[in-house]
C-alpha cells in the first residue's frame, strides 16, 4: 500500500497518532509527526512510497514536534528529534518539512556503512550510472532535477551509495531539492514537476523540493553499475564542456565529498579505487540545462 | 526489580536472540545504540557463529556499528603511537586506563567498544611536565574559564581534557583515580607501583588486573556522568568474567580493595553486575564484598537509583522516577568528590556564575 492510497485526512490521523512506516529506496523510516506542514509535504511528495507496517521494523525513528518553550506562542519552531533525541537545533515551524529532509539525509549518511556515502546527485539511463559529486551551490541538484525530467532515472540527488564489496550504486530516490533561482528554472524547465511550498529564509536561502519521478520510485532497489563521476559546475554564459579528469584528482575530489570514506579505512580505500576504475571522471561546466542534456545524452561508458 | 528489558537479555544470553521478532529487534536496535553498545552485541553474536542467522534489516545496523567501532578502536591505536612519541622524552611509561587500556591489552572488553577519549594516569609530580610535552605535539586545553582550570588543577584527580588541535582528539592526563577533594582517597602511589608493563612495549602500561576492575568500578559509581553507564557496567562484567580465570583473583581483589579504600565501591559494581548481567561471582567473593555494604536503608533507595540510572536513556528504559535519579546521582557523585561546602560553592557557580553552554 502506497501513502496516497490514505485519504489526507487518515494520513494526517496516523502521521499524529501511530506514526508511518515509510519506504525509501531500501530504508524503512518510522515517522511520527502532527505539524501540518509536514503531513502536507509526506502527501504531495512522498505519495507513491510503500507503507511497510507489516514489518515492524524501522531503520530510523523520527518525530518532528513543536518544542513546548514559550516561543510556540509568537515564533512557533519545529524539532528533530531521532528516536527521542534532539539531533539539530530547532528551526522555525514553517521549515518542518525541509528539516525532515535533512534529518532523512543525516540518518543515512551517520550511519549506513555497508555502502561508501558520497555527497553526489546520481542519475541512470540504459544500465549506466552517473555520480555528480559536488560542494553545495555548484548546481548539481538543478542539473539532476532536468535529467531526470528529460529520461534519465533518479537515484538520489544527495546521497551515492556504493555498496562496498561490488561496488553497485544503491537507489535512494527521494525528492529533490531546489533552492533560490533553481526552483523557477525547473518549474519552467518542466512544468509538470510537482514542488512542496517553497520556504523563504532557511540556511540555504529559499528552498522547494520536487517529487521523485515515479518511474524512479518503481525501480528503487534495481541497483546500477556506474560509468561517470562527472564534477558539474553552473557558470553563467559558459559553453557546456567535459574536461576530463585525472583519476588521481577525482580520486582525492570524491574522497572529500564522501561522509565515510576515513570511517571505512581499507574496505573505503578499495571501495573508492574499483570506483575510479570503472568510471570515467569529467569535470563539466555548464549555462544550458538543454546543452548538458544532449552532453550527458551522448556520454558513452568506458569500454 | 530489574525489568526484563531486551538490551539485558541480550548482554545476558546472546543466543536467544535469534528467536526474536522484528519488532523486538526494532526496539533491541534504538536500545542499545543508545547505550553505545550495538558493535558489542554484534560481536557477541558473531562469536557465536549466530550473526548470520539474525534477520537481515537488523543484521544491517549491528554491522554499521562494528565498522565504526573497528576504526575507532583502530584510532585508538594510532592516537597511542602520537601520544608515546609526544611523552618519549619524559622517561617513564604511560599508563593507561579504561577504554586504552582494554585495547592495548587485547582484553575482551575491548570488542565492539566506543570511545570518546583517552585517559592516562602518571604521577602528580610529572603532571606539569606530561602537559607541556602534550602541548608541544599540538595538543591545547580545553577549558578556558577560569573557574573550570581551578576547578580541575586545584580539586580535580585530572587536569583539564586536552584536544588535539588537528586530529580533534581528546586525553585526560589523571594523577588519580578520584578528585583530591574526595572522602575516599585509594593510593595512586600504590596503584602506579602495581601497573604492568604491556607485552612487546617498554614504555605503555596498565594497572594490574584487580585494580583495572577497581579502578572501573570507582570510575562508574562516583561519577557524576552516567550516561554510559550500562556500557561501563558491561566493561565491568567482561573484566570479571575474564580475569577469573587468573589464580587467586577473586580473593586478592577483596584484600585490595580494603586496602585502596574501596570496598564500597566494588560492592556496588559486584551487585549491579550480577543484577542487570548475571556476571558469575563465586560465593566468597560476594561474602568478602559485604564489607562495602551500606546501611539497608541506603541500599534500598541506592538500588532504586542505580536500577534506573544504570538504563540506557532510551523512553523503553525509563519511568516517571528515571529523570529524578539520574539527578539526585548526579548530586551524590559530587557531593562523594567534594566536602559539602565545597560542593555549595561548586553548584552555585555551575548554576549562576559559569558561562552557559548554549
Amino acid at each position: 500500500m502506497n501513502v496516497s492510497a490514505l485519504t489526507p485526512s487518515e494520513l494526517k490521523r496516523r502521521l499524529r497518532k501511530t506514526g508511518i512506516f515509510l519506504q525509501t529506496g531500501s530504508f524503512t523510516t518510522y515517522l511520527k509527526t502532527s505539524i501540518s506542514c509536514v503531513v502536507e509535504g509526506i502527501g504531495l511528495l512522498y505519495a507513491d512510497y510503500p507503507l511497510v507496517e507489516q514489518d515492524g521494523f524501522a531503520d530510523f525513528h523520527i518525530t518532528l514536534v513543536r518544542p513546548r518553550n514559550l516561543r510556540r506562542w509568537f515564533k512557533p519552531q519545529a524539532l528533530f528529534l531521532f528516536d527521542g533525541n534532539t539531533i539539530f537545533k530547532p528551526l522555525p515551524l514553517d521549515q518542518a518539512f525541509p528539516m525532515l529532509e535533512w534529518g532523512l539525509n543525516w540518518c543515512v549518511s551517520n550511519h549506513v556503512n555497508h555502502c561508501l556515502v558520497i555527497h553526489a546527485a546520481v542519475v541512470e539511463k540504459n544500465g549506466y550510472a552517473v555520480i555528480m559529486p559536488a560542494p553545495p551551490g555548484s548546481g548539481k541538484s538543478t542539473l539532476c532535477a532536468a535529467l531526470i525530467n528529460r529520461g534519465w532515472r533518479l537515484l538520489s540527488d544527495e546521497l551515492a551509495l556504493v555498496r562496498v564489496g561490488d561496488g553497485k550504486l544503491i537507489p535512494l530516490p527521494r525528492p529533490v531539492s531546489l533552492k533560490n533561482e533553481s526552483i523557477e528554472i525547473i518549474r519552467h524547465y518542466e512544468p509538470k514537476a510537482i514542488f512542496s511550498r517553497k520556504v523563504a529564509d532557511t540556511i540555504k536561502g529559499t528552498v522547494a523540493h520536487m517529487k521523485a519521478p515515479s518511474d524512479s520510485l518503481v525501480r528503487a532497489t534495481e541497483v546500477v553499475q556506474v560509468a561517470w563521476i562527472i564534477f558539474p559546475k553552473y557558470q553563467a554564459g559558459a559553453k557546456a564542456c567535459l574536461e576530463v579528469l585525472p583519476q588521481s584528482r577525482a580520486f582525492m575530489r570524491v574522497a572529500d565529498n564522501s561522509f565515510n570514506y576515513s570511517l571505512l579505512g581499507l574496505s573505503g580505500f578499495k571501495t573508492m579505487t574499483n570506483l575510479i576504475d570503472a568510471s570515467l571522471c569529467y569535470d563539466f561546466k555548464y549555462s544550458k540545462l538543454d546543452d548538458a542534456i544532449e552532453m550527458f545524452g551522448a556520454l558513452k561508458p568506458k569500454v | 526489580m530489574i525489568q526484563n528489558y531486551l538490551i539485558l537479555q541480550a548482554l545476558r544470553e546472546p543466543e536467544a536472540l535469534i528467536s526474536l521478532s522484528l519488532p523486538d529487534w526494532d526496539l533491541l536496535i534504538r536500545q542499545a545504540r543508545r547505550a553505545n553498545l550495538l558493535a558489542r552485541i554484534c560481536i557477541l553474536l558473531d562469536e557465536r557463529g549466530l550473526l548470520e542467522r539474525v534477520p537481515s534489516k537488523p543484521r544491517k545496523h549491528l554491522k554499521w556499528s562494528r565498522v565504526t567501532s573497528e576504526k575507532q578502536i583502530q584510532a585508538v591505536h594510532w592516537e597511542i603511537t602520537q601520544i608515546r612519541n609526544a611523552l618519549a622524552k619524559i622517561g617513564m611509561p604511560v599508563i593507561l586506563l579504561k577504554g586504552a587500556a582494554y585495547v592495548m591489552a587485547k582484553l575482551p572488553s575491548a570488542k565492539g567498544r566506543l570511545f570518546s577519549d583517552i585517559d592516562i594516569i602518571v604521577p602528580k609530580d610529572s603532571l606539569n611536565a606530561v602537559e607541556a610535552a602534550l602541548m608541544l605535539h599540538g595538543w591545547a586545553a580545553t577549558h578556558h574559564d577560569a573557574y573550570d582550570q581551578r576547578y580541575y588543577r586545584t580539586w580535580m584527580h585530572e587536569l583539564p581534557p586536552m584536544q588535539h588541535i588537528k586530529r580533534m582528539t581528546v586525553i585526560d592526563v589523571h594523577h588519580a583515580i578520584l578528585p583530591e577533594t574526595a572522602a575516599l582517597h585509594p593510593d595512586s602511589a600504590k596503584l602506579l607501583a602495581a601497573a604492568q608493563l604491556l607485552d612487546g612495549y617498554d614504555d605503555l602500561k596498565v594497572f594490574a588486573p584487580i585494580d583495572m576492575v577497581l579502578h572501573s568500578a570507582v570510575h562508574l559509581f562516583y561519577n557524576d556522568q552516567l550516561d554510559q553507564g550500562l556500557r561501563d557496567l558491561v566493561d565491568i562484567d567482561s573484566l570479571l568474567r575474564h580475569f577469573n580465570s587468573l589464580p587467586a583473583f577473586w580473593p586478592s581483589l577483596a584484600v585490595r580493595a580494603r586496602e585502596l579504600e574501596l570496598s564500597r565501591p566494588l560492592f556496588y559494581a559486584l551487585r549491579y553486575a550480577v543484577h542487570f548481567l548475571k556476571t558469575p561471582i563465586p560465593l566468597d567473593m560476594i561474602i568478602a564484598a559485604q564489607i562495602g555494604r551500606p546501611n539497608s536503608l541506603t541500599l534500598m533507595l541506592i538500588d532504586q537509583l542505580f536500577e534506573r540510572a544504570l538504563m540506557p536513556a532510551h523512553k523503553s528504559c525509563s519511568d516517571w522516577l528515571t529523570g529524578a535519579a539520574r539527578q539526585i546521582l548526579y548530586v551524590r557523585a559530587t557531593w562523594l568528590r567534594m566536602p559539602s561546602l565545597l560542593l555549595v560553592r561548586h553548584l552555585f557557580h555551575k548554576a549562576f556564575i559559569s558561562p552557559k553552554v548554549e
